[in-house]
């Protein structure tokens, strides 16, 4: 157990490095951006004089290096800045944001990983039948077709025409957990669509693979039946590939929802980076991108972690 | 009625359990099916064994899952009648064959490693076919494989089967494997090459473990083997197999005694190769002296004051079981591994011990073969582009000078120029690929090579024909040759010295007739008392010392 113990750390300290790094490109690249905050507040018509003292006041004038360390300190303890278009405290947007985003993505994800797992291991099982074509051809075809594109169908049909549930995700913060299920149906729907083709197809072919292994040709000669062999003999040693798949498209319902949640007007993160990039509102497209960044790196560690512990040489040592 | 009188009418039960006539296997390859196994006919009785030899691509391990009515993927039977305890198998349904499979003919693999999973517990894997069949509890279960366990005389029987399989020996993986496979008490098993992986006094173990399984629980047995010695230790009759067609079948003794076909003869004579020149005198400066050598991987020590030297012309064996430290002695001498202490010195001068620091003039001093040559060589490089790298690379070749020599270079290995230069390594057999190993290490002139299992990978009489060119070569261009191997019958023919190492450590070194009489180390003694012979009754007298030396050891403590 000493040496999972000693590779979850070095794992772990990889992270925060990445993390680390994340933030500095993310920096970097924010004030690569023309305009600066002050000029992007005060508007065209504003005085140099009155310019330079806002940039005094918010520490603009600083040289780069310090203002890093003054936002990574800041972030460190809590505190993500002041947003620039409302003077409010940049946490405070994020929460309640972030939160319904992970709602989303959650909602997603409960729904599309087990269904892409059973579509996966069947289509395994019934490999090049009728069944397992048709899965392939239909989950491709979803995840070919651009998001937007798959949720205004989703909309047209199941809001226009059926009208069976809302095409406005409007929700609140007192919404009860019902009805914000209810409102989130669509928007979980069209992210469904758009990941349960990698983690089916990955599922698919890391058992496949499996398949021409001894211990499978063994388990058939004892006189197995095929599913057992599938779930029990397969699946067990596929699950470090399938859980690389279904963290990287976690992260995607996260991280990728922009589009989708702009489509629905959901107020989640991807909405509020979408605006603070029309209103120049620098410090929370910084923030929201540190967001997302934590997230994908948090998300990769937690899948090679799990890749580890699925490894029985590893779990159970000599 | 007691218990010995029910075992002995099944003792007497020897009625007709499998019987295979006319099996046609044909397998798909390259766009088209071709036969590979033709028209063989098979009759076992309970409580026999039917060894099956011969060669590999012979058919063997086919028609021996094929008695389970069993084809691998791509291959299908097509022709013939495969009765077991009257049920026809290519009439039957694939429900009931997998009715039949595990629960009453049972397999044995060749590798125990990979036929277990690596998820699950092997008492669970045990388990596993009898819960399947519904012939009884997981507790049932579990308490019979402890029982197997304990007879088949496992250290720990009542806690080994609660280990994963990569936490116990590859030997006892194989024993366990063989619990397994009676896990539902079978009429019939197929041992399919089980002891091939395995070190020479494993090997002893697990066989003596199978044959008395066999006897104990009067199952009738295929046994499918390349080697005749083994083969000889267990089956009742043999039959050889050639391109998969029957060549003749006979009883094991006669088998031995009188082979009728001139194959069969060929097969039985492949070991009687003895180098054929002496070695010249040892010159004062040996060619390659490893002096006093310690290696380790990270924080693992695996050579101890390692110390030998070779001399020109001469043929070092290096023999051991597997993890004894041969081939990380090559290692350290070829530069992939930097001793910790100790130097390693060609023709009297030091050469540093990673391969990096060493110049070009001293890295084609010291050339390699490989035991696979499948993956030694680059399997998009034409031959040309494989054996002429190292003419560039060392000799700065090109042109007409590297093309003549080329084609030196191929006829020395016996393959024509013209018909291989311009071939890719997939298009040639095994031991023509192996052939092009030793044309590339032949190819930067050395005057030292390390053979590293170079025959183990081949069929005997292939391996045979690898021998003879490695003295034949040695003989006109006065090679030194170091060879590492785990099989004393290639020691016995074509080693000067012999080097024994156990664990790091060399136990025993000296000239192979001092080796080979004795008095021996004790550990020398295990290994040749543990090679196999081509007697039928080696297996028997070879326990039977053994058991006398141990009441012997025990009368005298």
């Amino acid at each position: 157990m000493k040496d999972i113990f000693i590779m979850l750390a070095q794992r772990l300290s990889l992270g925060v490095v990445t993390l680390f790094v994340v933030s500095l490109i993310i920096f970097l690249g924010v004030s690569l951006l023309p305009g600066d905050a002050a000029q992007a507040m005060l508007g065209q018509s504003a005085t140099p004089d009155t310019v330079a003292a806002l940039r005094a006041r918010m520490g603009l004038d600083q040289p780069g290096y310090i203002r890093y360390f003054t936002w990574l300190g800041g972030i460190l303890q809590g505190d993500f800045g002041v947003s620039i278009a409302n003077d409010r405290e940049i946490s405070d947007l994020l929460g309640w944001r972030f939160a319904n985003t992970l709602f989303l993505a959650l909602l997603a994800a409960v729904v599309s990983v087990p269904l892409a797992l059973t579509l996966g291991i069947l289509a395994a099982l019934y490999r090049n039948s009728v069944y397992d074509r048709a899965v392939n051809v239909i989950t491709l075809s979803s995840i070919s077709t651009p998001e937007f594109f798959v949720a205004y169908i989703l909309i047209l049909v199941f809001a226009v025409q059926l009208g069976w549930f809302p095409s406005l995700a409007n929700v609140g913060p007192d919404t009860l957990f019902f009805e914000r299920v209810y409102a989130c149906v669509l928007p979980a729907a069209t992210l469904t669509l758009v990941v349960v083709a990698h983690m089916m197809r990955m599922t698919r072919a890391a058992i496949i693979n499996l398949l021409a292994s001894p211990y499978i040709e063994m388990a058939a000669l004892k006189g197995i039946p095929r599913r057992h062999i599938i779930v029990r003999h397969a699946l067990p040693n596929a699950w470090a590939p399938i859980i690389n798949v279904i963290v990287i498209n976690l992260a995607y319902l996260i991280v990728g929802v922009v589009v989708v949640e702009v489509v629905f007007v959901y107020p989640g993160l991807g909405q509020l980076l979408v605006d603070s990039v029309q209103r120049r509102d620098l410090p929370v497209v910084q923030a929201c991108s540190l967001v997302f960044a934590a997230t994908y790196v948090l998300l990769n560690l937690s899948a090679d972690i799990l890749s580890i512990l699925t490894n029985p040489r590893l779990l159970h040592p000599k | 009625m007691n218990t010995d009188t029910v075992d002995t009418t099944v003792g007497a039960d020897n009625s007709l359990l499998l019987e295979m006539r006319g099996l046609c296997i044909e397998g798909f390859s390259d766009e088209e099916w071709h036969q590979i196994v033709k028209d063989v006919d098979i009759t076992l009785h309970r409580g026999r064994m039917l060894g099956l030899i011969g060669e590999s691509g012979a058919g063997k391990s086919t028609i021996g899952i094929a008695a389970m009515g069993y084809a691998k993927p791509g291959c299908r039977i097509n022709g013939g009648r495969i009765v077991f305890d009257g049920v026809d198998l290519t009439a039957a349904s694939e429900e009931e064959k997998r009715r039949l499979r595990g629960a009453k003919i049972a397999y044995v693999a060749q590798s125990a490693a990979a036929a277990f999973n690596p998820a699950h517990k092997l008492i669970d894997q045990f388990a596993e076919a009898v819960t399947e069949h519904g012939i009884g509890s997981r507790d049932d279960a579990y308490a019979d494989a402890k029982d197997l366990y304990a007879r088949i005389k496992m250290p720990d029987p009542d806690g080994i089967g609660f280990r994963y399989p990569h936490q116990v020996s590859g030997g006892q993986l194989q024993r366990a494997m063989t619990a397994m496979a009676l896990s539902c008490r079978p009429d019939l098993l197929i041992f399919d090459e089980p002891t091939t992986a395995l070190d020479v006094t494993t090997q002893i173990e697990v066989l003596v473990t199978m044959r008395d399984i066999v006897e104990q629980f009067n199952c009738a047995a295929i046994y499918i083997t390349h080697d005749l010695a083994v083969v000889a230790q267990m089956a009742d009759n043999i039959m050889v197999l050639r391109h998969g067609e029957t060549v003749e079948e006979a009883e094991t003794r006669r088998m031995l005694s009188a082979p009728q076909a001139d194959y069969t003869k060929s097969l039985w004579a492949v070991r009687s190769f003895r180098k054929q020149h002496p070695a010249p005198p040892p010159e004062d400066t040996p060619l390659i002296k490893v002096d006093n050598v310690t290696a380790a991987y990270g924080p693992v020590t695996v050579l101890h004051e390692v110390d030998f030297a070779i001399h020109r012309g001469h043929t070092v064996a290096v023999v051991g079981e597997s993890g004894s430290g041969k081939s990380t002695a090559a290692r350290v001498i070829t530069g992939l591994l930097p001793p910790q202490t100790g130097a390693i010195y060609y023709d009297g001068a030091k050469y540093p011990g990673n391969y990096r620091k060493r110049s070009k003039e001293q890295l084609r001093h010291v050339q390699m073969i490989y035991q696979m040559a499948d993956t030694a060589v680059n399997p998009r490089q034409k031959i040309r582009d494989i054996v002429g790298r190292p003419l560039s690379f060392y000799l700065g070749m090109d042109g007409d000078e590297k093309e003549r020599r080329l084609r030196e270079l191929m006829d020395m290995i016996e393959l024509d120029p013209n018909k291989f230069l311009d071939r890719l390594p997939a298009e040639l057999s095994g031991g023509q690929k192996q052939r092009i190993c030793i044309a590339r290490a032949l190819a930067a002139e050395p005057a030292f090579i390390i053979c590293d299992e170079v025959t183990s990978a081949l069929d005997q009489l292939v391996a045979e024909g690898i021998l003879k060119l490695l003295d034949r070569l040695q003989r006109e261009l006065n090679l030194a040759y170091m060879f590492i191997t785990h099989d004393l019958a290639t020691v016995n023919a074509i080693a000067d010295e012999v080097i024994v190492m156990l664990q790091g450590r060399i136990v025993e070194q000296g000239a192979k007739h001092e080796i080979f009489s004795p008095p021996h180390h004790q550990y020398t003694e295990l290994l040749l008392s543990s090679v196999p012979e081509m007697d039928p009754d080696w297996m028997d007298n070879v326990l039977a010392q053994r058991r006398a030396k141990g009441g012997m050891a025990a009368a005298g403590n």
